[in-house]
């Protein structure tokens, strides 16, 4: 019998759930309202294809945001009791689980990312997060951080997680009795907007939520904004370092998640195949565009060829393409400037010395791609090794000793994440308790929990988001 | 595969490590360990593949190809093996392009009658030996009960390891009771059940899977279909790693039979994806992979009806065995 192929059909989820209109203004005390300054396009990164046209908020923009959120803060969210302000952050997780597969099919669609991620792993953690948060409104007082809110919540997310940033910096903003003013990403607009439909179908009251639109310049003027009591911002590292200088004197209260370059850490004794497929869940997760990704893979020599052959037997195995097919497991590289730091990195890891290895697979001729990639024989010195890709480009390092890979997983600038594969529960313990990382994950990687708190060491910021932890930020 | 394309570090010399008792435990305790989250994850992620179109009626018609059409009662008659041996050939009777099963799977006192009713169409007769299902007889007796089904005509037998054995320790015991049932096999080929229901634990699956191929299984197979938890995605999973690792070690390849809860179209299409996706495409053939089942082909015949004609029947458009 000759040899059969299952080669799977397309099986694309149908997009006519979502409705995408041509254009969105400003979701600003409770109504969409038109922006004062221009207006920029949001794109399909998988077609290149104008989903809409959004308003980008000016400075006057920013403060008439700014002052409905006080105007609610002063008159209606900082006044209601926790357990009655629970009561709508219940509402809203529902309404985000039953319209789930809208909000999955819109996040794939404005970002990239394939659908069986924003289905299975975006949309359940945002609506998880509401729940989560709902449950702590009327318990501030056992919190151990105060249960006074700090007043209006000035937040600036990034593209890669649009909504999971937004239920991150929102959920625990509004039950500790906050008000917010929220900047999604430039190049991912649309889940904030249909968020917003959210908000007022949930009847939530007006000015408790506002989202402004646009790119730096709005996202500067929100964070410099005078009467803005709290900056939460998730980004890069350069940014987030700006904000700092520019929060720094007054009495802003601040918190950043920023860049990351994790070590994944495998050691001899590890549950190889779990370790091959938490190493690529590491890094091709969302494109690796995931800031605490274990872009940097750390294996023990006597098991590195070993653990490289299944790693590149593994990667040919995923399925890059259109998004919206429910098989794909490496979606569209979320904009072009983007994809072009990506290829200037992997490029500088080739003019280095590193060995560079990518997966076989046909890209699209449309949108902006790249295929899974790892790079070998990279050192600590080489920017591949330093640098934070942000794409799925994996740099794998070896060690000999448990030493030899602390030192060099803490070696970097960066301290968000780590893993660390091994069946020896006391040489996890041990070596979780040296890596500088706020997270360390022990045999699994990129699992994010509403109630398991999260956050950096060094450059990858301060602060934590998640948990009873992620309260203090927004308590006083 | 030949020697020089062996994965690295998988150089043990596979063959030579049953010399004592503890090399081979030595070697089994040796292999990487399987973490239960990591595993069962992978597997509900492969689950959740979708096999739509043309892919489904591949898939459909592969899974059709690779059932073991099994009834193993105590009740059982020779009407009810004739019947089965005429379904395994002509699965659907009303459509000639529908595969024919790849075996039909009975007691050894059944072999004749269904030897006799598939006939010479290419359906494999198997049957079960060794004290099916529990194993719990002595040796002699499980040689003489094997010895009888291939004298009776048997293509293939499906025998079960000695759990007692394996859960003690004593790996060896159970390594030289394979070795002399394949010897007492003769031509036919030999699946070993590893019951992985009572094994307990993934890393468990993973040992029993290697030393039934260390031994000189063709096949190993999940369960006996009498013991629950039988034949789950994640079990099925882990035996795929060993084989595929085992040919990358030793060249040879061996087959996997999953048996017993494969119920549903859907169910064994996940199978499919696991197959394709984690030993490779290479097992994709009923040579290298079966389902033991018995309701499972009227569902894959139903959704292949529903597949070609558009429209849903009900049970009463296929046979019931």
């Amino acid at each position: 019998m000759a040899r059969t192929e299952l080669e799977y059909a397309p099986a694309p989820e149908s997009r006519s759930i979502v409705d995408i209109k041509a254009s969105y203004g400003l979701f600003v005390g409770g109504e969409f309202v038109d922006g004062h300054g221009s207006s920029f396009k949001t794109v399909n990164p998988a077609t290149e294809e104008v989903l809409a046209e959004v308003a980008e908020a000016d400075e006057h923009d920013v403060d008439l945001a700014v002052k409905a959120a006080r105007r609610a803060y002063d008159r209606v969210w900082s006044r209601m009791p926790g357990s009655e302000r629970a009561k709508y952050l219940f509402r809203i997780a529902r309404i985000i689980a039953e319209r789930s597969r809208e909000l999955a099919v819109l996040e794939s669609i404005d970002n990239g990312k394939p659908i069986r991620e924003a289905r299975d792993v975006d949309v359940p953690i945002v609506a998880a997060h509401f729940f989560y948060y709902a449950g702590w409104a009327d318990k501030l007082r056992h919190s151990g951080y105060g249960e006074t809110p700090l007043g209006v919540a000035a937040q600036v997310i990034p593209w890669n997680f649009p909504l999971m940033m937004l239920a991150w910096k929102v959920a625990p903003a509004l039950a500790c009795g906050n008000t917010v003013v929220l900047k999604p990403a430039e190049t991912t607009p649309l889940t904030a907007l249909l968020f917003a439909e959210i908000c007022q179908q949930a009847e939530l009251p007006p000015g408790v939520v506002n989202i402004v639109t646009g790119a730096g310049a709005t996202g500067q003027a929100l964070v410099g904004h005078p009467d803005v009591d709290k900056v939460a911002f998730t980004g890069s590292t350069e940014v987030g370092k700006a904000i700092a200088r520019s929060v720094a004197g007054t009495d802003k209260r601040l918190t950043l998640e920023l860049g990351g370059k994790a070590a994944n850490i495998v050691f001899d004794d590890a549950p190889l195949d779990q370790a091959v497929e938490g190493v690529v869940n590491g890094i091709f997760f969302n494109q690796g565009h995931v800031c605490c990704a274990g872009s940097r893979l750390l294996v023990q020599e006597s098991v590195a060829e070993e653990v490289l052959h299944r790693l590149k037997r593994r990667m040919a195995t995923l399925r890059v393409g259109d998004p919206l097919d429910k098989n794909t497991d490496v979606g569209a590289i979320n904009s072009p400037e983007q994809l072009a730091r990506i290829r200037e990195l992997s490029e500088a890891g080739e003019a280095e010395g590193a060995e560079r290895w990518t997966a076989p697979c046909q890209l699209p001729d449309t949108g902006w791609w790249f295929a899974p990639t790892l790079f070998t024989d990279v050192t600590q010195a080489h920017r591949i090794a330093r640098e934070e890709i942000f794409g799925p480009v994996l740099s794998v390092l070896t060690f000999r000793t448990p030493a030899e890979a602390v030192a060099k997983a803490n070696n970097t600038p960066y301290g968000l994440s780590a893993g660390i594969w091994s069946d020896k529960g006391s040489r996890i313990l041990q070596v979780a308790s040296q890596l500088r990382a706020g997270v360390v994950w022990a045999n699994t990687f990129n699992q994010f929990d509403p109630t398991s708190p999260f956050g950096g060491y060094k450059e990858s910021g301060q602060g934590r988001e998640g948990g009873r932890h992620g309260l203090e930020a927004y308590l006083r | 595969m030949d020697a020089e394309e062996h994965a690295p570090g998988t150089t043990a010399a596979p063959l030579d490590v049953a010399r004592s008792d503890a090399s081979l435990r030595r070697f089994l305790h040796g292999l990487p360990g399987v973490d239960q989250v990591g595993a069962e994850a992978r597997a509900a992620a492969l689950g959740t593949r979708s096999i739509k179109t043309t892919a489904k009626a591949t898939a459909l018609d592969l899974a059709i190809s690779m059932v073991d059409l099994t009834t193993l009662e105590g009740a059982d008659t020779q009407g009810k093996v004739r019947a089965l041996g005429a379904k395994a050939v002509h699965p659907d009777p009303s459509d000639a392009s529908c595969p024919r099963v790849a075996a039909v799977c009975v007691y050894p006192d059944m072999v004749a009658t269904a030897k006799a009713a598939v006939g010479a169409s290419g359906v494999k007769v198997a049957a079960v030996a060794t004290a099916f299902p529990s194993g719990r007889a002595a040796l002699d007796i499980k040689l003489a009960d094997t010895r009888d089904a291939v004298e009776a005509g048997a293509d293939e037998i499906d025998m079960v390891i000695d759990r007692g054995a394996f859960l003690s320790g004593r790996y060896l015991e159970v390594y030289e009771e394979i070795v002399a049932v394949r010897e007492a096999c003769g031509p036919a080929h030999l699946k070993v059940i590893l019951e992985t229901g009572e094994l307990a634990t993934y890393d468990n699956v993973r040992r029993a899977s290697w030393l039934a191929m260390l031994a000189g299984g063709h096949f190993i197979k999940t369960s006996t279909g009498k013991v629950q938890p039988a034949a789950t995605l994640p079990v099925t999973m882990i035996m795929l790693e060993a084989v595929r690792d085992f040919r990358e070690a030793t060249g040879v390849q061996i087959g996997v039979k999953p048996a017993g809860g494969i119920r549903s179209a859907k169910d064994a299409i996940k199978n499919l994806v696991v197959v394709n996706e984690v030993a490779g495409p290479d097992w994709l053939d009923p040579d290298w992979f079966r389902f033991g089942a018995s309701t499972l082909l009227n569902d894959l015949l139903m959704q292949r009806i529903k597949l070609t004609t558009g429209r849903y029947t009900g049970p009463d458009y296929v046979t019931v065995d």
